[in-house]
């Protein structure tokens, strides 16, 4: 990953919820870390009054000197969207996420969950938008062994570099496959001894990766590495929520089908019951 | 690392020990073997040759160390059900049918060792299970009775038989046959010998197991009508019978019936009794193991079907893991299986040698040994210990146990399954909770970086239905770990859980390591009982904590007895000593609880509760520290690692501190406060090499209190009595003369 800036358009689809104020200061100061333009699409049509209390709204946030583009356009909530990142070649959609009523946790609509499996750029899902900037302490990032992990670190340094997060945690998350199965206490011992080794083996290939990164953006992070024992994909989400992480980075699945979705796994999981706001970094091809 | 060859020689010199112990358990396997074989409705010698079979089986190939196989209680209720239904009147072809019924569930069982099934015991709720086995107590007891008095003839299902007891006293009673007197007469001598035996503290008598003396004296008694050249009064039916040729009189099981519903139905209830009743015996022998060692349950499992297979074939009965006999077994010092295999040795001794006495031995003594048994596995103690733990869990022992003594076995546990789910689902009002997340991985464990904890978070329920996901992480900690299981972010416990937990617990503790259960203090409960349900209350209806104690608020109360502290579970909002420590700032205390108050109210030590943020984005933290108060006012700073609370630090108006010729030190932590000359005093090479040599604590000083804390979480007791020894250290260091005055 080079020293640039990964994001440089950033689509937010909004809807004239209670929520909305919330979301809109939350999305401009994203906008703002990243430096980058800010497209906000209403899927409905065009009138005054909406347009006037949006307006409002944009002259009351932070950061004044955002270039912030507004689009309308009717039809239909997913398809609208995906064209539009397609078309305005976005890099980061953001998405705000549902709360499960009377409770403190927060899943996926279906349309956002649609749009996270489809479109082909990254998503940024925010459980609890804030009128007051709530400062990003911790990041974690998943370090599992994938063509994109080394992608989804960078951005997590990248976003602890912007965000001035002190803290980021790359969680190898280590599978019961590969440890061997206890029986008893030979191959318990047997277990251990496999789980140091997987684990030297982990820290040491996060740390090639961390190596491959730009060091400035480093200089004020707490480095971490953590192994953990749980289902892949998805304990990193309660890891997070152990450690009351403000960020999740992850890795885009790879391939979602039918078989997937009857049997949620890996990402599915996490979107069901988000612990944090999450960020799916999906590289885009050809880049 | 043991060699090999040096494991023969213990090998070799724990023979004798262990030859020992297979003799005496052998003493008591041949009574009981013959009498389950009795009760179950089949050959007398199909027991023995289980036994036999089993032992010598499980010995060479069996994955547990201490355990002895043979034929169980509890499958006295399903074969005597499954000759009855197969056999359709004719008890002895009857008898060869259910001998296919073992060989197939052999076969199933072998399948279950191979899946690596032995958690399977695991699936069924620790009441429904003591349901279960007093059932099965009741169906032995039941029929057992009547032939202990020599009423031979009484037939029905299990209630019938139970309710013509009395009956069966009165018809003996009139009884005008002196060979029935005498029969109720030996049987009752003999329960009277099971009952008393273990009241009768005489080393001598204790030499021979009480099954043994049963057998011995009944014997023994029929040679005084010898010695004194009377007849003998007993006719045969109402004694032991054999074939005069054992090993050329072996029952071949009959596969006529394979393909058939009633067949296919009492292969799946042997298989299920035979693998859920040596699952737990294993489980259980496990404990009792003085060399603490883990089974292999799956290689139990592989053997068990193959002893099994060749039990059936051989026309003995199914063979199981027994607890009774291997709890004998482990009392009587053995080491390894080479007992079992002893004790199969001995019993084909026995049964080759002593034919002639073996059918000297009336039905009625071999009867008492039974309804003693019955009656231990179906004592109304049981009913009083489950009732103690929760009324629920009544309703579960009681829907098993009636349903099984109604229909069958398989119905039985099923319905004590479907009611304790009922039960969960009613009292937490919601079915999304359990079906919701029954999919969801919802075990997290990762080793602490400081320390080596090992630390597991539980999610959503933990119940019946989903322990196994957390036995298969706790079985993959050595035991002399310690482990912190953090049920914070579980809606609800269930007893099966909290059973289950504590005995992992006692194995960690054996082995040198720990368990401790925190985030239990606010779940509610409605029984003192320390495995019983625990749940989350929902906020309208918050009762005081300090109702029952959880077994961590038990501990905390007698580690301050250690401490001669103060120690008090309430609740107390009064929470404004804390609010000027920068740390609590943008938080909201809400109360302390569990307070542990050090002499003169100086040192205080509790659980917090905080909420972060507002409105949505809120999270509510639980956490454990120590307040200090001190005497002499110091400067105020903070001491961080992570430099995570840097920022919150530089907000309030502390700047980052380094102090001259400690690099290390100002590497490792991140030292900032107000006033930096005086700060830099205070900082002595003395206090400096206290905090780089200990472990890292979170401290913060508000110039007249000092704020001491591990981690964000709560801690456990263990951690705790760190953090009471830290917070000493450091204020002992603090109050010393060179620092009074500053």
């Amino acid at each position: 990953m080079n020293n640039q800036k990964p994001f440089k358009t950033l689509l937010f689809g909004f809807a004239f919820s209670p929520t909305l104020d919330a979301n809109i200061m939350e999305v401009t100061r994203i906008a703002y870390y990243m430096q980058a333009k800010l497209v906000l699409l209403h899927v409905g049509e065009k009138d005054a009054e909406k347009e006037a209390k949006i307006k409002a709204l944009l002259n009351s946030t932070e950061h004044h000197d955002l270039s912030i583009d507004i689009q309308w356009k009717p039809g239909d909530p997913y398809e609208v969207i995906l064209e539009t990142t397609q078309a305005m070649d976005i890099d980061l959609l953001v998405l705000g996420a549902l709360q499960h009523e009377g409770l403190f946790r927060f899943y996926v609509g279906s349309i956002a969950r649609k749009l996270t499996r489809k479109v082909v750029c990254s998503v940024l899902l925010l459980i609890k938008p804030s009128l007051e900037r709530i400062p990003c302490q911790h990041i974690v990032v998943n370090g599992l062994d994938a063509p994109d992990t080394p992608e989804a670190i960078g951005h997590a340094v990248y976003m602890a570099h912007i965000l001035q997060a002190r803290q980021l945690t790359v969680v190898e998350e280590i599978r019961q496959q590969e440890v061997e199965r206890v029986e008893d206490d030979k191959s318990l011992k047997r277990a251990y001894i496999k789980k140091e080794r997987l684990t030297l083996r982990e820290d040491n290939r996060v740390k090639g990766v961390l190596n491959a990164l730009p060091q400035d953006w480093m200089v004020n992070i707490n480095l971490k590495t953590q192994s953990i024992f749980g289902r892949r994909g998805y304990s990193i989400g309660h890891y997070a929520e152990v450690v009351r992480a403000d960020l999740l980075v992850m890795n885009a699945p790879l391939k979602t089908r039918l078989w997937d979705r009857l049997f949620p796994h890996d990402i599915e999981h996490i979107l069901s019951d988000l612990p944090t706001d999450l960020l799916i970094i999906r590289p885009k091809h050809g880049n | 690392m043991v060699t090999k060859e040096k494991k023969h020689i213990t090998f070799a010199k724990d023979l004798p020990k262990n030859m020992f112990s297979g003799f005496v358990v052998s003493l008591i396997a041949l009574p009981l073997g013959l009498g389950l074989a009795l009760a179950s409705g089949a050959p007398p010698i199909s027991g023995i040759m289980a036994a036999i079979v089993g032992g010598v089986v499980m010995a060479l190939l069996g994955g547990s160390h201490v355990t002895i196989s043979g034929p169980g209680n509890g499958l006295v209720i399903v074969i005597l059900a499954t000759i009855m239904t197969l056999g359709g009147g004719d008890m002895y072809q009857g008898f060869l049918y259910t001998l296919a019924a073992i060989v197939c569930s052999g076969v199933l069982i072998l399948l279950f060792g191979f899946l690596k099934m032995g958690r399977l015991a695991d699936f069924f709720p620790a009441s429904a299970i003591e349901g279960m086995l007093a059932a099965i107590g009741i169906g032995i007891l039941s029929k057992q009775f009547h032939i202990m008095i020599g009423n031979n003839g009484a037939t029905g299902s299990i209630m019938e038989l139970l309710g013509k007891i009395p009956e069966a006293f009165v018809s003996v009673w009139q009884s005008m046959d002196s060979g029935i007197w005498i029969v109720a007469t030996v049987g009752l001598i003999s329960l009277a010998i099971m009952v008393f035996y273990s009241k009768l503290r005489n080393p001598y008598f204790q030499l021979i197991p009480a099954p043994m003396w049963v057998l011995l004296l009944s014997v023994g008694f029929s040679y005084v009508y010898i010695f004194l050249k009377l007849p003998f009064p007993l006719d045969a039916s109402y004694l032991v019978q054999i074939p005069e040729d054992v090993l050329g009189n072996l029952a071949r099981p009959d596969f006529a019936k394979l393909g058939e519903t009633e067949f296919i139905l009492a292969v799946f209830s042997i298989t299920l009794i035979t693998s859920i009743e040596s699952l737990l015996s294993i489980k259980a022998v496990d404990k009792l193991d003085p060399a603490n060692r883990r089974s292999n349950v799956n290689r139990d499992l592989k053997a068990l079907g193959i002893a099994n297979i060749i039990s059936g074939f051989l026309g003995g009965l199914n063979v199981v893991v027994v607890i009774a006999r291997s709890s004998v077994n482990v009392n009587n010092r053995a080491t390894n299986r080479s007992a079992n295999l002893f004790h199969a040795l001995f019993l084909a001794v026995f049964i080759l040698l002593f034919e002639g006495y073996i059918k000297k031995v009336p039905l009625a003594a071999l009867a008492a040994i039974l309804v003693y048994t019955g009656y231990k596995l179906a004592t109304p103690k049981n009913l009083k210990k489950i009732a103690k733990i929760g009324t629920e869990q009544i309703l579960i022992f009681a829907t098993t146990l009636i349903t099984t003594l109604f229909t069958n076995l398989i119905t039985g546990i099923s319905a004590g399954i479907v009611v304790t789910l009922l039960i969960h689902i009613v009292m937490n009002r919601s079915l999304h909770l359990f079906f919701g997340n029954l999919a969801k991985p919802n075990i997290l464990m990762f080793k602490e970086a400081d320390g080596g904890t090992f630390y597991i978070s539980v999610k959503y329920f933990c119940s019946f239905m989903n322990f196994y996901k957390l036995k298969n992480k706790l079985d993959a900690i050595s035991e002399d770990e310690t482990v912190v299981v953090d049920f914070s972010m579980c809606d609800f416990v269930d007893h099966t859980v909290m059973q289950g937990l504590e005995n992992y617990t006692d194995t960690f503790a054996k082995k040198g390591g720990s368990i401790e259960i925190v985030g239990l203090d606010k779940h509610g409960t409605k029984s003192g009982h320390p495995f019983a349900v625990r749940k989350v209350l929902p906020l309208n209806r918050i009762k005081p904590i300090e109702q029952y104690l959880t077994k961590r608020q038990r501990l905390l109360e007698s580690t301050a007895k250690e401490f001669k502290w103060q120690y008090d579970p309430k609740r107390n909002t009064d929470t404004q000593f804390l609010s000027d420590f920068v740390f609590f700032q943008n938080r909201e205390i809400k109360y302390t609880y569990n307070r542990l108050s050090g002499p003169e109210g100086k040192f205080n030590l509790f659980d917090l509760e905080f909420t972060e943020g507002a409105f949505i984005a809120k999270e509510v933290v639980k956490t454990t520290v120590l307040h200090y108060s001190l005497e002499d006012a110091i400067p105020v700073f903070s001491l961080d690692k992570d430099g995570l609370m840097r920022l919150l630090y530089n907000l309030a108006g502390f700047s980052d501190i380094d102090i001259a010729d400690h690099p290390d030190f100002n590497k490792r932590y991140y030292l900032s406060g107000p006033d930096e000359k005086q700060i830099r005093d205070l900082m002595t090479d003395e206090l400096i090499l206290f905090f780089e040599s200990n472990p890292y604590y979170h401290v913060e000083s508000n110039g007249k209190s000092l704020l001491i804390q591990k981690k964000e979480r709560l801690l456990s007791v263990q951690e705790i009595k760190a953090l009471i020894f830290y917070g000493q250290q450091l204020c002992k260091l603090l109050r010393s003369p060179s620092f009074v005055g500053r």
